[in-house]
């Protein structure tokens, strides 16, 4: 079971597409349970490869290695550690929850839109299940093109030049990754004398600086994009606002985390040293994506136009917290890409039960919803609260970690970074005034129905998470304490390598150290 | 031994639970004996905590009790657990107590409102958060409670929430309590890298050792807590959003903007006061910050026509009071004066609240008038309260304020000045709650005939809560009297065990041998603070019984001063045109001129481009035969001539 259970995860929801396809489209109601039942089992397996998951272990668990390609070293190499767990988990969860979420809202091609969404989600967890390169990449770029059909096919008025924006940009990176790849290929082979594309030997091989540099800048420029970090943000307001619900809430909840997964499993542990380079980058940017993000959703009239760019904003506390580079600031950051994905996931879908109910968005257009909807609006609350990092909701743990570790490595980067948790707290909170607060002043928002069992089951679940992860982080902090160690440990020793004059000292990957010492004379 | 102390949260956080889960389908009845019950509950076992305590030996009074780990990542570790000693069980009692009586007067006060149920709720969920800030026995999770009380104020004050002015306000108290959170988060990273703990015991246990005195980690570490009690407990800069929060309900006024929650910042300080002591500077700042916001307080309630305002702003100013005694390192004085100021202040809220009660919501005072004889219970109550609040000797604000006036002049941090301001303040405090009084309830009654029919005295489930906070405001001083008076100040030997490590530091010795000045000089003092207060009284009487029409000619001398004291010196107004608006529309600026006109714009003209060079190039494709054979042949020739002439 072990080395098959990540195998059976992953590629469970494709299983389902396949099957969906001989299912006749006419038969809308069977194409739904059939897919609910297929997420929901692929989140039982997933549950049962949590239970299976040893939370002390160092480095890799479930790893499968078989041959693929063995000309040039592309192998069907999987495996997880922490952070791939609680990231497949939040996936699985998300999956489940979007396909009720969908039953109603989705009406005219049902089948192709089910069986997009189960490829997604195989696509989504083969990135985080990766261990090879090459295979990254594929399910990286194999991700794009259901997201496609979402955005383009069931989305908002512009959906169209919003597909088309979010693949052009995505696209735009990924083909520098690929660059990248190839080159770090040929280069594992002079070092080697073998082709790899294992991310575990890559590790392990010494790049030299100036090589590093350009390499790191590839990937990065991929990933940045897909976060996004500012300024290359401009096509998640479109993407999140014309896409369907159950479109944005994967896109928030998971999509965005493959950027910074991406950073934390590539950029960090292969290049440290160029990390290091960029870290002042790199954090004075995300600096400006929280303050930018939270001003800009201040000013929002669109609901989800301004949870869009509040993403922008907590993002940049992912990555700031990231390139604290110690224990406390990638641990938050860990955990605020799970807290993001439920607590944005969560206000996504709210908004989508009001879009359903009154098919605007607008701000304006609501006002008094807490005595028309109170248990809505207690949602709404409990959500916004969380988004907005209030003590014992998940939000807090993760963002005072990050500050935490932001603190310690530049106070001013703290400083600045904090001053979003206000402004956090003035954009939700102006918004959740217009919206639930005040005096109903439309009459057609007066007789508006509460939630109905569906929702309450689809937001329940967040909801206890929310409050979980606020309470009680412990299970969630202790599994991803020994990957995150790792990371800080490798970027270190490059650390204090290169200012002991070598470069790329030795590099340690769970248990095993490699010494390689280079000594910074040639490039 | 055993102690629980987790049940004393406990039981108002099943409170919250039951009524919150439940909501609309318990009767009132049910829950209210919930959420009073709840908070009955924790007052009793507290109050039983509290002797258990006694019994012990002073130097044994504090108990840590941990339930788990809370945040565990890498050297970082918190954990939910709490302590009780002598500090914290006097905000226990105070909290629960107080919560407690103002649990029973909403009964009444609340009984025709739809959202009844959610009132309690709330109330109870504050009382939970609350109880967690003062048990807590690390700062992060004194910090839970700090936002969690912020929270409950905020959905309280919005309790009404169809109201936009009450929404609005809600809304303000949370974002200006967020600018003090902020500098509460980040003292406590100075903290915790430079101790390695965020647990008080080991916090104060180390940081003599960890923090050099008086340098600059610990003044910033001090200043950005102090930043954070601003905030919380409305203090120059940050007062502004306790006057609007008189837009919640008047009980949720007395609990939350009066007895409990807006302490919380003189609570953390003095919990602090061995950080505090090592940074002299900031004692320095945070004197000169209460004693400005005493005075400049006390100078807007002068003018105020709304009942409740007054009593806003004179609580921003008995703050202020509080504030300079934690200055002055008299921390048990702050304290003290936290105690009485609760049970005085709360009965004088909710007085109004029973005044606004049978006023069928009026507020303003100039339509009040002449109530004393049809509303004698409350009438008496209030009166007692005044004189508490007003200094009067042998009730409960004469001796812990003028054990404040007496640290303030005869510290080493204190001066003269501070003394001099303190007095006018309270000379203020005493003219301006008398001008209260004289409108509300004594001369004719303003209001029109259909009110004057209404007027009633309140149901005995609010008057009762009333009487008891009465004799608390009496009695309530007793615990405190001062040496100079022939007593013993049984309030701050107990709690020296908390503020003994703060003492010893080598820093304050010296600091607190004040032994420089004689009995004579402190009888003096009172004396003359105690003549003014009675002066201003007699002053307010005049100008609001004896010859009204003076004080209608002075307003009228004074207009620009009453304007700027009216308008509470337009601060809303600075800060709206200085900050606020300049955000917003640099908000607008952002979105509508960066990100769609300059990030999108060179997106997709770069897009327009490339389209507009692919549409040339298309011409080029014309599926005629005869274009492309003769482009071929251009071709050919172009190659040919190439190679021939190289």
């Amino acid at each position: 079971m072990e080395d098959r259970i990540l195998t059976l995860v992953t590629f469970f929801p494709l299983i389902g597409a396949v099957l969906l396809l001989f299912v006749p489209k006419e038969r809308d109601d069977s194409v739904k349970s059939i897919a609910l039942i297929i997420a929901f089992i692929t989140f039982l397996f997933s549950l049962m490869m949590y239970s299976m998951f040893d939370p002390v272990a160092n480095g890799m668990q479930f790893e499968v290695n078989i041959p693929w390609i063995s000309t040039f070293g592309i192998s069907y190499h999987l495996g997880i550690d922490g952070i791939s767990l609680l990231l497949i988990m939040l996936t699985t969860i998300l999956s489940v929850i979007i396909m009720i979420s969908s039953w109603n809202s989705i009406k005219t091609g049902v089948k192709g839109y089910f069986i997009s969404m189960l490829m997604l989600e195989t696509g989504m967890l083969g990135v985080f299940v990766s261990l090879d390169l090459f295979l990254f990449y594929v399910f990286w770029e194999a991700m794009l093109i259901p997201m496609y059909f979402i955005i383009g096919v069931w989305g908002g008025p512009r959906k169209i030049y919003a597909a088309i924006k979010f693949v052009l940009f995505t696209m735009f990176g990924s083909l520098l990754m690929l660059v990248a790849l190839l080159y770090l290929m040929f280069m594992y082979h002079s070092f080697a004398g073998e082709y790899s594309f294992s991310i575990l030997d890559l590790y392990k091989m010494p790049i030299p600086l100036g090589a590093q540099t350009y390499i790191f800048l590839a990937f990065a420029l991929t990933f940045a994009i897909k976060v996004p970090i500012w300024p290359f943000h401009t096509w998640l307001p479109d993407a999140h606002v014309e896409a369907p619900t159950a479109g944005s809430v994967i896109l928030a909840g998971v999509l965005l985390k493959m950027g910074t997964y991406g950073f934390v499993r590539i950029c960090l542990p292969m290049f440290p040293e160029a990390t290091l380079q960029f870290v002042p980058l790199i954090s004075i940017l995300a600096l400006i994506g929280i303050i930018y993000g939270a001003l800009v959703a201040m000013v929002q009239r669109d609901i989800k136009s301004l949870v869009a760019y509040s993403s922008v904003s907590h993002l940049g506390f992912v990555m700031l917290g990231m390139m604290a580079l110690n224990v406390q600031g990638l641990e938050g950051s860990v955990l605020q890409m799970i807290n993001h994905g439920i607590s944005t996931g969560a206000l996504f879908l709210i908004v989508g039960m009001l879009y359903e109910r009154r098919h605007t968005r607008m701000i304006a257009d609501f006002g008094g919803l807490a005595k028309s909807m109170p248990v809505f609006s207690t949602f709404f609350m409990i959500a916004s609260l969380s988004s907005i990092g209030l003590p014992l909701t998940n939000g807090f743990v993760g963002e005072f970690l990050i500050l935490l570790g932001v603190y310690k490595a530049n106070p001013v980067y703290a400083i600045i970074g904090a001053t979003g948790v206000i402004l956090a707290a003035c954009y939700m909170l102006w918004m959740l005034q217009r919206v639930i607060f005040g005096k109903i002043t439309k009459p057609e928002n007066e007789k508006l129905k509460d939630l109905d069992l569906r929702e309450k089951i689809i937001l329940i679940p967040l909801v206890i998470l929310i409050f979980w992860i606020g309470i009680y982080p412990k299970p969630f902090l202790e599994r991803i304490e020994p990957a995150v160690k790792n990371i800080v440990s490798i970027v270190n020793s490059s650390r204090t390598a290169s200012e002991a004059g070598m470069s790329k000292g030795y590099k340690c990957v769970g248990d095993r150290c490699d010494t390689h010492t280079f000594t910074t004379g040639g490039k | 031994m055993e102690y629980s102390l987790y049940l004393i949260p406990l039981f108002p956080l099943v409170g919250f639970l039951i009524n919150g889960l439940f909501i609309g389908k318990l009767n009132k009845k049910f829950v209210s004996f919930i959420a009073c019950g709840a908070v009955g509950l924790s007052f009793f076992y507290s109050a039983h905590l509290f002797f258990e305590l006694l019994s012990l030996p002073a130097e044994a009074r504090a108990i840590e009790e941990i339930l788990f780990v809370w945040i565990p990542s890498g050297q970082f570790n918190v954990n939910i657990g709490f302590l009780l000693d002598p500090l914290s069980i006097i905000m226990v009692m105070v909290v629960t107590g107080v919560s407690f009586l103002i649990h029973i007067y909403s009964i009444g006060y609340m009984h025709d409102d739809p959202g009844f149920s959610r009132y309690f709720t709330y109330l109870n969920l504050f009382v939970f958060s609350m109880l967690i800030l003062v048990l807590a026995n690390n700062y992060l999770l004194m910090f839970v409670g700090w936002e969690g009380v912020g929270l409950c104020s905020y959905l309280l004050i919005g309790f009404w929430f169809e109201k936009k002015s009450a929404s609005d306000a809600g809304k303000k108290a949370f974002i200006v309590n967020r600018i003090g959170d902020f500098g509460f988060l980040l003292g406590l990273f100075i903290i915790f890298w430079q101790v390695g703990s965020l647990d008080f015991a080991t916090v104060f246990e180390k940081a003599p050792a960890m923090f050099a005195v008086g340098g600059t980690l610990i003044t910033a570490a001090t200043l950005l807590l102090f930043l954070g009690a601003t905030g919380k407990s409305a203090q120059i800069p940050l007062f502004v959003w306790l006057p609007d929060a008189m837009e919640g309900p008047t009980p949720v006024s007395a609990l939350i903007h009066a007895a409990t929650m807006v302490t919380a910042g003189v609570y953390m300080i003095a919990r602090s006061n061995v950080l505090y002591m090592m940074a002299p500077t900031t004692l320095a700042v945070v004197a000169i910050v209460g004693m400005a916001t005493a005075f400049f307080a006390g100078t807007i309630a002068l003018a105020q026509n709304d009942i409740k305002r007054v009593l806003a702003y004179s609580t921003v100013s008995q703050l202020g009071y509080m504030f300079v005694a934690c200055g002055v390192a008299a921390f048990g004085a702050g304290i003290f004066h936290l105690m009485t100021h609760s049970f005085f202040k709360a009965l004088l809220f909710l007085g109004s609240g029973s005044v606004i009660h049978a006023m069928a919501g009026q507020q303003d005072m100039r339509y009040m008038g002449g109530l004393k004889k049809h509303l004698p219970a409350t009438y008496w109550t209030f009166m007692v309260g005044t004189l508490a609040i007003a200094g009067i000797p042998l009730f409960s604000g004469f001796f812990s304020k003028d054990e404040i006036l007496w640290k303030a002049f005869s510290s080493q941090y204190g001066s003269t000045w501070l003394w001099v301001f303190g007095v006018a303040a309270a000379a203020m405090t005493a003219f301006y709650m008398f001008r209260l009084v004289y409108l509300t309830f004594y001369g004719e009654g303003r209001m029109d005939s259909h009110a004057k029919e209404h007027l009633h005295e309140s149901p005995k489930v609010m008057t009762i809560p009333l009487m008891l906070l009465a004799v608390l405001s009496i009695v309530g001083g007793y615990v405190g009297i001062p040496h100079v008076l022939g007593g013993i100040n049984y309030f701050e030997n107990f709690l020296e065990p908390v503020l003994h490590a703060g003492q010893n530091l080598p820093v304050a010795t010296h600091v607190l041998t004040s032994g420089s000045y004689s009995t004579g000089t402190e009888l003096l003092l009172m004396a003359s603070s105690v003549i003014l207060v009675l002066l201003s009284i007699i002053l307010a009487w005049y100008l609001y019984r004896k010859n009204t029409d003076l004080s209608g000619k002075l307003r009228t001398s004074m207009s620009g001063l009453h304007k700027l004291l009216l308008g509470k010196y337009f601060v809303d107004e600075l800060y709206g045109a200085v900050i606020i608006r300049p955000i917003v529309n640099g908000s607008l600026f952002l979105w509508k001129i960066v990100d769609v006109f300059l990030i999108d714009g060179l997106i997709n003209g770069l897009a327009v481009v490339i389209g507009d060079i692919s549409t040339g190039l298309r011409t080029v494709q014309t599926g005629r035969l005869r274009t492309y054979a003769t482009i071929f042949l251009a071709g050919v020739v172009v190659l040919l001539l190439f190679v021939l002439l190289r």
